[in-house]
């Protein structure tokens, strides 16, 4: 196997296994008990943890401070780099760092907007976006630079990874930006919540049709909708989310008390029916503030046991 | 409490028909691309500062109307189908974010169509520049924010890119 990094994903990428990983929610607090006890549930069931950064523009303990603590504990973060709060030089600074305390993978993202978290009158940044991060975070681990060319005495070794929304318009430019992203240098993608099934089946045809499935691993981005009320407030209100009317029917007639196991019924349905697109390489299981729950999903999905040969 | 989005991307409605043009505007661009590359050395000759302040002023003006130009000083509008990418709150030049709305609006302003949505489409429909949406462009060089494009253009400026990139 041809690894660039010490990454468990990308070694259960590369060997062909079907790769699981989830995120965990940054606490609101300095208690780094706060941080392990949600990594202690992931970390049996998922190969990499995914350290969000201010998911949805909401102000949490850093992805940097969480992948601090875990790579500390012996645990396998991604850690999340987003654009929106950070300009060129604190990214590259901070990915030196997380490469130092032993992070082996992360995510480069464009951020959710300020708008929609606690703290709207904030300063958006932005000073690159997700593509050209991509290429800087790749020209660091593979020729030794950082973007003004200075010369680094040791690479980071990072296997990269990017996300892509198959769900948001222009649709039919959805997947050549994704071909952008791996030209740029993604190795591994994460998508954004799969409900629309037809909709992503037409996206990863039109991915293999491209070859793209050969230059990255894709995830397809699964999780449980909580009730009819919280499938709601996803689609309308969380960016780049979008749920079809036949499942929202399908959480609305369901009755309140049982609406929760409804949920995690359709996450299990939809885990095994992306398992059976070309192309899939894996899920990303994201459920806010309801880990317990994701242990639950991937066993129920038949995701596991998870371990591997360390080797 | 909640706080009104973006002022700055609205400032100039730009024309909205001009832009769904884009065919005529990539020719229009192709002409005055020689024009001005034949007459600035020229008025550079002349005097250089008032050559700048010219460019400066009538990129301002014209682009300003036109695409609502925020002067970032290196212009890619032809191989975004002639819509400003500036105008994105994210600053984006690669393409949209993952936060378009499901009718194609923009994740941070909501009544504003995706900047991204229109260029995609305006590029499919040009002739000359159309698949240079794909191309892969570097991170902005933001010391060159409200200087003249087209005089960067000239001079090669706008396509430095830092060592360390690629």
């Amino acid at each position: 196997m041809d690894l660039v990094s010490n990454s468990r994903l990308e070694r259960v990428l590369k060997s062909g296994r079907f790769a699981v990983t989830a995120e965990l929610d940054a606490p609101d607090s300095a208690n780094p008990d706060d941080v392990y006890k949600n990594a202690l549930v992931l970390s049996e069931v998922c190969d990499a943890i995914n350290a969000t950064d201010a998911a949805g523009a909401n102000c949490h303990m850093s992805s940097m401070g969480c992948c601090a603590l875990l790579t500390r504990a012996g645990y396998e973060p991604i850690l999340q780099v987003g654009c929106r709060d950070r300009n060129r030089i604190a990214i590259q600074g901070d990915l030196l760092g997380a490469a130092a305390m032993g992070v082996n993978t992360v995510l480069c993202i464009t951020g959710d907007d300020v708008s929609n978290g606690d703290q709207p009158e904030a300063k958006r940044v932005f000073d690159f976006d997700s593509i050209q991060l991509l290429q800087v975070v790749r020209t660091m681990r593979d020729k030794g630079v950082l973007l003004s060319g200075r010369k680094l005495s040791t690479k980071p070794r990072f296997f990269i990874g990017a996300v892509e929304n198959p769900f948001a318009p222009p649709y039919d430019w959805r997947p050549l930006r994704l071909a952008k992203k791996a030209q740029a240098g993604a190795e591994f993608i994460q998508t954004q919540y799969c409900f629309d099934m037809p909709r992503f089946k037409q996206f990863m045809q039109r991915v293999c049709d491209l070859g793209l499935d050969k230059r990255v691993y894709i995830l397809a981005g699964v999780g449980p909708l909580r009730s009819f009320k919280g499938a709601e407030f996803m689609r309308d209100r969380v960016p780049g989310v979008w749920i079809p009317d036949d499942l929202m029917h399908r959480m609305e007639k369901t009755p309140k008390n049982k609406q929760t196991t409804e949920g995690k019924q359709i996450c299990i349905e939809i885990i095994q029916q992306v398992r059976e697109i070309a192309g899939v390489a894996g899920v990303h299981v994201m459920a806010y503030r309801q880990e317990e729950m994701v242990a639950d999903i991937i066993q129920k999905a038949g995701l596991l046991p998870r371990k591997i040969n360390q080797n | 409490m909640s706080i009104s989005p973006l002022k700055e991307a609205r400032r100039a409605p730009g024309s909205e028909w001009l832009k769904n043009h884009p065919r005529f505007l990539e020719q229009t661009y192709l002409i005055s691309k020689r024009f001005i590359a034949k007459t600035y050395p020229w008025m550079q000759k002349l005097s250089p500062r008032i050559a700048n302040k010219l460019m400066v002023r009538s990129e301002e003006v014209l682009k300003g109307w036109a695409f609502n130009c925020q002067m970032c000083g290196q212009c890619i509008l032809h191989s975004t189908g002639m819509t400003c990418p500036m105008n994105c709150p994210k600053n984006l030049r690669n393409g949209p974010c993952g936060g378009v709305r499901h009718n194609g609006n923009c994740e941070v302003m909501p009544d504003m169509p995706c900047v991204w949505v229109q260029a995609w489409e305006r590029s499919q429909h040009m002739t000359v520049y159309v698949n240079d949406i794909q191309t892969l462009q570097p991170p902005v060089n933001r010391s060159l924010q409200g200087t003249s494009s087209w005089a960067n253009m000239l001079d090669g400026k706008d396509m430095q890119t830092p060592k360390g990139w690629g």
